[in-house]
C-alpha cells in the first residue's frame, strides 16, 4: 500500500521533471528563432495583432470594471476609519503590485493563450506543420517563435493599459460619484506609488508572466495530440496550467519584491 | 548504388513497444514511378516520414540523391528537403491563406524573388493541377479533390527531384480520381522527377506504377514490376493483389483462441472471482 | 495589401496606447514625475525614539514635502536611532541648526519627519547631521504621564 503510493508519488515527480525537460528544449528551439522572426518583422506584427490587439477589449473592459470595484469597496471601508483620502493610494497599489499583473495574464491566457494553442494545435493535427517541414520550412521558427514574442510583448503592454486605466475609473467613481476629494486621491497616490518600487516591479512580473504563459500556450500547442480531441485537452491545459503558474509565481514574485 | 535514387537498407523503426520495420531493405529507381503498397498498419506513411527525415530510424540507412538522411544535421536536412515535394493525404493548406499564396508560400520563404516572377510561377504551376481560376479562393472553400490538387502544385512548385505521395487517391470522387492518376503520371513524365506513391488501392496503382514494392509485417513482402506481381505464384501478393478476406494475411488481429477467451479461467478450474 | 496595412496601424496605436499609459503612470500616479530626476542630498538625524517611523516615509518642511526617510538605523556608540533622509536638491538653503521631529499625520495615520528652519547661516549638505531632534510620541508614554499626573494630583 504504502509502498505503490510512494511509487505514484515517485513516478509523477519524475513525469513533471521529464516534462519541463521537454518543454525547456522546446524554449530553447523557439528562442534560437528570434534572430529569423527579427529579420522579418512583418510576421511579427500579424501576430501582435492577433495576440495583442484582439485582446484589448477585454482588457480595458475588465481593468475599468475591477477599477470602479475597488474603489466603491475601498470607499466604503476606509469611510468609516475617516481615511477615505488614502482611497488613491489602494487602489492604485492595489492595481499597479497585483491585481493588474495577475488579472491581465489569466485574462490573456484565456482570451490569447487558448487561441494560441488551437491554433497550432489544429494546424498540426491537419499536418499544416509537417508539410511546412517538407517545405524545408522550419515550423518551430516560422509558426511558434513569431507566436512567442507576440505573447512575450503583448502581455507587459496589456498590463501597463490595464493599470492606468483601472485607477482612471477607480477616479472616476471614487471623486466623481461618491465625492473623494479630486486632489488628495491623486496627490496621496502620487506621495506613496514608487515609481521603481511599484511601478517598475509590477511591470517585471507581467514580463515573467508574459513569457512563461506564451511558453505553456505554445508548448501545449506544439505537442498535442493530433487529433480534435486532443487539441481541445491541449487547449484547457493550457489555460489552467497557465493560470496555476501565474498564481504560484506571483506568490513568490511578491514575496521577492514587496516584502 | 548510382541507378538508384533511394536506397533503403536493413531499416528497423518502432512507436513505442510496437515494431513497426524490421530489417526492410528496397530501391526506388531515379525517374520512375514506385508504389509502396500494403496492407493498413504496416507503416507506409512512416516509410515516407523516414525518407523526409521527419522521423529518424532505430537502426538502418536511409540513402536519397547519396545523402544519408538520418545522420543529416538539422541545416542540411533543410537544404536536402527542398529538392524534396509531399503530397499529404489532407492537402495539409495553410489555412489563413488563400490558394495563391499557398503555393507561393515556399518561394516567399525561400527565395526574394520579385513579386511578377512569383505570379509567374504560381500561376504556371496552377495551370498545370487546372486551377488557375481558383487562385483567390481560401482552403475552406475548396472541395477534398480541389484541395489535393493545389496541395499538388504546391508541392512541386520548387521543382523537386523526388516527389512522394501519401494515399494520394483516397476518397475521391471518380473523376477527381481519375485527374490525380494522370496527373501523377504526367507531371513524373514531362518534370522528370522521381515519384513515389504511398497507396493501397491496386487498380489506380498499378495503372501508373513503374515498379511495385509490398510490405508487410515489417519486412518487404515481393517488389516487381505490376505485371510480375499480377502473376506473381505467392499466394500473399495474390491475396493482396486480388482482395481476398483471409489468407496469409490474417482477418484476425493476433488473438488467443475464441474458446479460451470466453471461457477462460473456468477451464483451468480456478473461479475468475 | 489592403489587411496588412490595416494590421499594421491597429498594432502601432495599440503600441502607443501602451507607451501613452506608461506616461501616465511614471508622471501623474508615481512619484517619478515630483522627485523627477534630481538626486538631492542626504542628511543624518538622530532620535532617542523613532516610533513607528519607517523607510519611505516623507520629510515636510512647513506641511510642504521635500524629501524622504531612506534609512533607520541604530548607533551603538550613542544607543540612539540614525534616521537618514535624503532631501531635494532644490531644498539647499536649511540652515544647520534645524531642528527634525517626529509626527503622526492624523490620530492613526502613518508617522512624518517635520524640519523646522533655525536661524544659522551655514546650510545643511551632503552628509551633514541634524543635532537639533524631537522623538516621537507614544501613545503608551502619553498616557503613562497623565495617569503620573493625574495621581500626583490627588
Amino acid at each position: 500500500m504504502i509502498l505503490n503510493f510512494l511509487q505514484s508519488i515517485g513516478a509523477y515527480v519524475l513525469d513533471a521533471f521529464a516534462s519541463l525537460g521537454r518543454a525547456s528544449l522546446f524554449l530553447m528551439q523557439v528562442l534560437m528563432g528570434i534572430k529569423d522572426v527579427l529579420l522579418r518583422p512583418r510576421l511579427l506584427i500579424r501576430e501582435l495583432y492577433s495576440v495583442g490587439v484582439l485582446s484589448l477589449l477585454i482588457i480595458v473592459f475588465s481593468a475599468i470594471f475591477v477599477g470602479m470595484v475597488l474603489s466603491l469597496l475601498g470607499y466604503v471601508t476606509l469611510v468609516d476609519f475617516g481615511a477615505e483620502s488614502s482611497l488613491g493610494v489602494l487602489v492604485s497599489l492595489s492595481l499597479i503590485r497585483e491585481l493588474g499583473p495577475v488579472l491581465s495574464a489569466l485574462l490573456f491566457s484565456g482570451r490569447a493563450g487558448s487561441a494560441l494553442t488551437a491554433e497550432i494545435g489544429l494546424m498540426k493535427a491537419t499536418e499544416q506543420l509537417a508539410s511546412m517541414e517538407m517545405m524545408a520550412v522550419d515550423p518551430i521558427r516560422r509558426i511558434v517563435t513569431p507566436r512567442f514574442l507576440a505573447g512575450f510583448i503583448s502581455l507587459p503592454l496589456l498590463t501597463i493599459i490595464f493599470m492606468a486605466l483601472g485607477i482612471y475609473a477607480g477616479y472616476l467613481v471614487g471623486s466623481v460619484w461618491l465625492g473623494v476629494d479630486e486632489g488628495s486621491y491623486w496627490s496621496q497616490m502620487q506621495n506613496k506609488v514608487e515609481f521603481w518600487h511599484d511601478v517598475v516591479n509590477g511591470i517585471i512580473k507581467s514580463v515573467v508572466f508574459g513569457f512563461v504563459v506564451t511558453w505553456i500556450a505554445v508548448y501545449q500547442g506544439y505537442n498535442a495530440m493530433p487529433t480534435s480531441e486532443g487539441v481541445s485537452r491541449a487547449t484547457t491545459n493550457s489555460v489552467v496550467y497557465s493560470a496555476l503558474a501565474v498564481l504560484g509565481l506571483d506568490f513568490i514574485l511578491t514575496a521577492i519584491m514587496f516584502i | 548504388m548510382s541507378d538508384f535514387f533511394v536506397t533503403i537498407r536493413d531499416l528497423y523503426f518502432s512507436r513505442g513497444d510496437r515494431e513497426i520495420f524490421s530489417g526492410v531493405s528496397l530501391d526506388i529507381p531515379e525517374g520512375k514511378v514506385t508504389a509502396i503498397m500494403g496492407p493498413s498498419g504496416t507503416g507506409k506513411t512512416t516509410l515516407l516520414r523516414l525518407m523526409g527525415g521527419q522521423l529518424r530510424p532505430d537502426r538502418g540507412s536511409v540513402i536519397v540523391q547519396g545523402l544519408e538522411i538520418p545522420s543529416l544535421k538539422r541545416k542540411a536536412l533543410y537544404q536536402a528537403r527542398r529538392r524534396m515535394g509531399m503530397l499529404f493525404q489532407s492537402g495539409a493548406l495553410l489555412t489563413d491563406l488563400s490558394v495563391f499564396e499557398n503555393i507561393a508560400f515556399p518561394i516567399r520563404e525561400h527565395y526574394s524573388f520579385p513579386e511578377s516572377i512569383i505570379r509567374d510561377i504560381v500561376l504556371l504551376k496552377l495551370e498545370l493541377v487546372g486551377l488557375r481560376g481558383a487562385r483567390d479562393l481560401m482552403p475552406s472553400e475548396l472541395s477534398g479533390g480541389m484541395a489535393r490538387r493545389v496541395a499538388l502544385a504546391r508541392a512541386i512548385v520548387l521543382d523537386p527531384t523526388l516527389m512522394m505521395y501519401d494515399e494520394p487517391f483516397t476518397g475521391l470522387d471518380p473523376v477527381t480520381l481519375g485527374t490525380i492518376v494522370s496527373l501523377i503520371k504526367e507531371l513524373n513524365c514531362s518534370l522528370g522527377m522521381t515519384s513515389v506513391v504511398v497507396s493501397h488501392d491496386i487498380h489506380e496503382t498499378f495503372s501508373i506504377a513503374d515498379h511495385v514494392c509490398i510490405l508487410s509485417e515489417g519486412k518487404l513482402a515481393a517488389q516487381g514490376s505490376p505485371e510480375e506481381l499480377m502473376n506473381s505464384e505467392s499466394e500473399f501478393v495474390q491475396q493482396f493483389v486480388q482482395g481476398k478476406p483471409d489468407g496469409p494475411i490474417p482477418f484476425h488481429f493476433p488473438a488467443e483462441p475464441l474458446e479460451q477467451d470466453i471461457l477462460g479461467k473456468d477451464m483451468s478450474g480456478k473461479s475468475a472471482l | 495589401m489592403g489587411s496588412s496595412r490595416k494590421t499594421e496601424i491597429f498594432v502601432g496605436a495599440f503600441v502607443l496606447l501602451a507607451l501613452l499609459a506608461f506616461f501616465v503612470l511614471a508622471m501623474n500616479i508615481s512619484n517619478l514625475g515630483s522627485l523627477g530626476s534630481d538626486k538631492g542630498y542626504t542628511v543624518n538625524a538622530q532620535f532617542d525614539n523613532v516610533g513607528g517611523l519607517q523607510p519611505r516615509a516623507k520629510v515636510t518642511l512647513s506641511g510642504v514635502s521635500v524629501g524622504r526617510v531612506t534609512g533607520i538605523s541604530y548607533d551603538k556608540e550613542t544607543f540612539r536611532a540614525v534616521v537618514t533622509m535624503t532631501i531635494n536638491g532644490g531644498v539647499d538653503y536649511l540652515p544647520s541648526d534645524t531642528q527634525a521631529s517626529i509626527y503622526t499625520s492624523g490620530l492613526l495615520g502613518e508617522q512624518y519627519i517635520s524640519l523646522e528652519p533655525g536661524a544659522e547661516d551655514e546650510v545643511l549638505a551632503e552628509g551633514s547631521a541634524v543635532t537639533l531632534t524631537q522623538s516621537a510620541v507614544v501613545l503608551e508614554e502619553i498616557i503613562g504621564k497623565l495617569l503620573v499626573s493625574f495621581t500626583t494630583k490627588d
